[in-house]
């Protein structure tokens, strides 16, 4: 499997997880609130995330390889880590399961019976809302199209990853008109995590000067690693989970 | 001046998270790749110990530190 194939794979995967995140968020406000200031906060976060990516992608692609593979790789290692780490403890029965439909009637519920629309037919509430939602995961969705683009050299494609993924999450959204629980949104945060730990473990490691055996190959045997790993982790929490549950009822029975 | 000092807690937020051992480690980890690497010796096997060593303590640890 080439590395633009791997990164495109996981490009696109982190941002359908963050694109469902986000479009339970603008549906919750766009049917509470109206479409139109749900739309335009959403419009108008995507304009600050697009000057963020057209500013920063360049100028990190403009630094040398070795210092932008140790700068970049290290966060993306940290930064995937602690999202492993998160779907290891949902896995293991240790954090709750991300659940879009309790999300999103936590959301409608907050929304409903707040104060209504500005002199200019938006409803203030409903654009922050949308804006900010959009906004936060998008930037999670822009920290991953740039860390990998740049340390690839093709920020294009992982641009194209992130909007497939996207459009694709936008257009089943607006088809169900409903939050997208269907999607297996827990077990896609494992599968980031893994990606996530393994693209920044290799470059990182890359960028501090170490030289893998096998050179770009060394990826899959390294994502097979952690992937297993990952897997032995949650299976020790739930049979961790388990016994506590079993004393737990021993101790109320 | 509330997003100016907003900004710094929502950056650690987002990279550090709930463990900071995490990026101690991942620093650490780096700093030992860079410091074997250039002594000539292989670094490559570096990160990835570390990363199943912080992973396990990491998440191990966090079922003491609250209720399930």
């Amino acid at each position: 499997m080439s590395r633009d194939l791997l990164l495109f794979i996981a490009v696109f995967l982190a941002c359908t997880v963050e694109g469902v995140e986000a479009v339970t968020i603008v549906l919750a406000a766009g049917i509470t609130r109206g479409w139109r200031s749900a739309w335009a906060g959403v419009a108008l976060a995507l304009l600050v995330l697009a000057a963020l990516v057209a500013a920063l992608g360049p100028a990190l692609t403009a630094l040398p390889v070795g210092v932008l593979r140790l700068a970049v790789g290290g966060l993306l290692l940290v930064f995937g880590l602690q999202w492993l780490r998160k779907a290891i403890l949902r896995a293991g029965g240790f954090k709750a399961l991300h659940d879009e439909e309790a999300i999103f009637a936590q959301e409608v519920a907050a929304l409903r019976g707040r104060s209504g629309l500005d002199g200019h037919g938006l409803d203030p509430i409903g654009f922050a809302v949308s804006f900010k939602g959009v906004l936060l995961e998008g930037l999670e969705v822009a920290f991953i199209v740039i860390t990998f683009g740049s340390n690839q050299h093709n920020v294009g494609l992982a641009a194209l990853a992130a909007l497939v993924a996207i459009a694709t999450v936008v257009a089943a959204g607006a088809a169900a008109h409903a939050p997208l629980s269907r999607v297996p949104e827990n077990t896609l945060k494992f599968v980031v995590g893994v990606l996530l730990t393994s693209f920044g473990s290799f470059w990182g490691a890359e960028g501090a000067g170490a030289s893998w055996p096998g050179g770009d190959a060394a990826i899959l045997p390294l994502i097979v690693v952690v992937a297993g790993a990952s897997l032995a982790l949650a299976a020790l929490l739930r049979r961790r989970h388990a016994q506590l549950l079993g004393r737990t009822v021993g101790v109320d029975g | 001046m509330r997003p100016l000092r907003a900004l710094p807690r929502f950056l650690y937020e987002f990279v550090v998270g709930d463990d900071p051992l995490i990026a101690a480690a991942a620093v650490l980890a780096l700093a030992l790749t860079a410091a074997i690497a250039a002594a000539g010796a292989a670094a490559w096997w570096v990160t990835p110990v570390a990363v199943l060593l912080v992973l396990a303590l990491s998440v191990l640890n966090a079922p003491r530190q609250g209720p399930p």
